[in-house]
């Protein structure tokens, strides 16, 4: 591998883990707040990249106005979603979670097949972020990779904000800790949950459409992301959203790489990974000792 | 435990194996179906119900039963007697490497570890060629041992049947046991028996590890029903619908398996059969998603809870 390829595949991995993370910093979100293990969180994500593939037509070249008409539907969507189903499960137990959620996953995956089939997808780049950047003679990289990267960033940095520095992180995070002194203190719990839940509907969905045009819009790409999802909060640790970024970019680079030199058994790489992690560290890389 | 509580059982048992030469063809696969699934459900209610360890990637057990069973028994046919070791060793062996770490994890991690482990092992199977891909393989002859020739629609319901038996005495006497009372200790308050001094560690692993081996049962009688295996069998699709079937059932009892592996047999046959839902039997997973919410929501106690509901007397 010349030196071309290897800071290709490098910057392949990166924009591949903030991919993750942005999915699961939802799945973090709405998990470590509201204590619901949401196995429909890969759901969400198709639905994005579904989005995308949805309206792109309709927006052409607009590819910005299209992610965030996308992002409104989404959080609207989630919005219902907690209303009609999530909001009865906090105060069930994880195996009545997990059921109610498969069983959500089931409908939304039939109903895709049934509003757009099961065909293979692709959606196309705009035409602003179409063709290569090139660094002499060394590499050339997709700017539609680097934007991608770039909004990843940018999204998680806002995210840190919000959470750390705003009135409404502050609820948030005391939410997470403390319902009954939160509700207490005249908050609408209920309320603050729901917009919670939207916003983690809103970044899977997010995260499906920057992924659409990087990779292809297909039917079981929801189960896939949700299981990577799994195994990178494993990795990183409960709660942690270093961990859970550390993870993320781990994985990314393990997946890349692991595709190119062991083509045939790169589906197992990432969880070797977590064998070797929960064979070290339990709580995972940053995680506490509960 | 009630006098007699073995009496349904043994009945039904007695009944099935009168019935079964009886049957046509439809009716003795369903049964046979039925059964695989009740001995793959009664493995999980063990690590479920049992011991209050929920997995969610059971079915990677059962398919590498099934996948053992297949790629062991070669063109001519295998022995029983080597087959089934074979199987139920291989996946057991499986369950003592997932186990062994998935245990250090508890509660939601624990659920997320198992499924993660599950993918791995489907995986394995669907990128690489050792089982035929995602296409899987075909076993030409079925296992056999002399006489007991699996290739016999009769032998293999026998065989289906003894194997169920097996299994729900095999739990209720694991239930009656001192093993089975720490296992209970452990699903109540694993903290106390910590500090009663049991091994909980182990405790759960053996139980794992026993699962694992009984789903491998279900998977080697699913590879010799079928005559072929694919990665399928491991999706985790499979590890959420036995799941559901423990919990469809009720949790807590040997019955509540085998009902709920026999209600989630039925409501699939029924949501997918065109005669009872017409054009909606081409779109079963939504019916059937419905109906898993639907049943989470108003039967949170499973088929059993709903007849203890409506007959009081029994829930004493």
């Amino acid at each position: 591998m010349d030196f071309g390829t290897f800071l290709v595949q490098c910057l392949n991995s990166v924009q591949y883990g903030l991919l993750l993370f942005l999915v699961a910093s939802g799945l973090t979100l709405i998990f470590g707040i509201m204590g619901v293990i949401n196995l429909a969180h890969g759901s969400f994500y198709m639905i994005g990249a579904y989005l995308a593939f949805s309206l792109a037509p309709l927006f052409g070249d607009q590819f910005l106005l299209m992610l965030v008409a996308g992002v409104v539907l989404a959080a609207i969507f989630g919005y219902l979603l907690e209303w009609a189903f999530f909001s009865y499960l906090y105060q069930r137990d994880h195996l009545q979670q997990v059921l109610m959620t498969y069983g959500l996953i089931l409908v939304f995956e039939e109903l895709r097949s049934i509003l757009v089939g099961n065909d293979v997808h692709g959606v196309k780049v705009p035409a602003w972020l179409d063709g290569s950047f090139a660094l002499g003679n060394v590499m050339s990289y997709p700017w539609y990779r680097l934007f991608a990267s770039a909004a990843c960033i940018v999204l998680a940095v806002g995210l840190y904000w919000v959470v750390n520095r705003t009135r409404l992180g502050m609820m948030i995070r005391a939410g997470a800790s403390n319902r009954d002194m939160v509700r207490g203190l005249g908050i609408d719990v209920k309320r603050l949950y729901r917009i919670v839940f939207a916003a983690g509907v809103a970044l899977a969905a997010l995260a499906g459409m920057i992924a659409a045009p990087m990779s292809s819009v297909y039917p079981n790409m929801g189960a896939s992301v949700l299981i990577i999802c799994f195994v990178l909060v494993v990795i990183g640790g409960i709660g942690s959203i270093t961990g859970a970024l550390l993870a993320s970019l781990l994985v990314g680079f393990v997946d890349t790489f692991g595709k190119v030199f062991f083509a045939d058994l790169s589906g197992i790489g990432i969880y070797l990974l977590m064998a070797i992690v929960l064979i070290w560290k339990p709580e995972g890389l940053m995680g506490r000792r509960s | 435990m009630k006098k007699g509580a073995f009496l349904v059982p043994v009945a039904c048992a007695v009944l099935i194996a009168i019935a079964g030469p009886l049957m046509g063809n439809y009716a003795s696969d369903f049964i046979v179906k039925v059964m695989i699934l009740s001995i793959f459900a009664l493995s999980l209610e063990l690590l479920v119900g049992m011991t209050g360890l929920v997995s969610l990637g059971h079915a990677a057990f059962y398919g590498i039963g099934a996948y053992v069973t297949v790629l062991a028994s070669g063109s001519e046919g295998g022995n029983v007697a080597l087959l089934l070791p074979m199987a139920m060793g291989a996946a057991a062996l499986y369950a003592l490497f997932v186990g062994a770490l998935s245990l250090r994890t508890r509660g939601v991690y624990f659920i997320m570890v198992t499924l993660a482990f599950a993918q791995m092992a489907f995986f394995v199977f669907h990128d690489t060629k050792v089982g035929g891909g995602s296409d899987g393989i075909y076993m030409y002859v079925r296992p056999a041992l002399g006489a007991l020739d699996l290739e016999s629609r009769m032998v293999l319901f026998y065989v289906v049947l003894a194997s169920l038996v097996f299994t729900y005495g095999l739990l209720a006497l694991i239930r009656r046991s001192r093993f089975g009372a720490a296992l209970a200790g452990i699903r109540v308050n694993e903290q106390r028996m910590r500090a009663a001094g049991f091994p909980v560690y182990g405790y759960k692993l053996a139980a794992f590890v026993l699962a694992g081996a009984l789903a491998g049962l279900a998977g080697f009688l699913l590879a010799s029903r079928d005559g072929v295996v694919n990665p399928e069998l491991m999706a985790w699709h499979n590890s959420g619908e036995v799941l559901l079937m423990v919990i469809l059932g009720g949790l807590g009892h040997l019955r509540g398996a085998v009902i709920g592996a026999i209600a989630f047999t039925l409501l699939k046959e029924i949501f997918s059969t065109h005669a009872v839902m017409g054009p909606l039997a081409d779109h079963w997973q939504l019916t059937l998603g419905i109906a898993i919410i639907v049943f989470v929501a108003w039967l949170p106690k499973g088929l059993i809870g709903l007849v203890k509901r409506i007959s009081p007397k029994e829930a004493a």
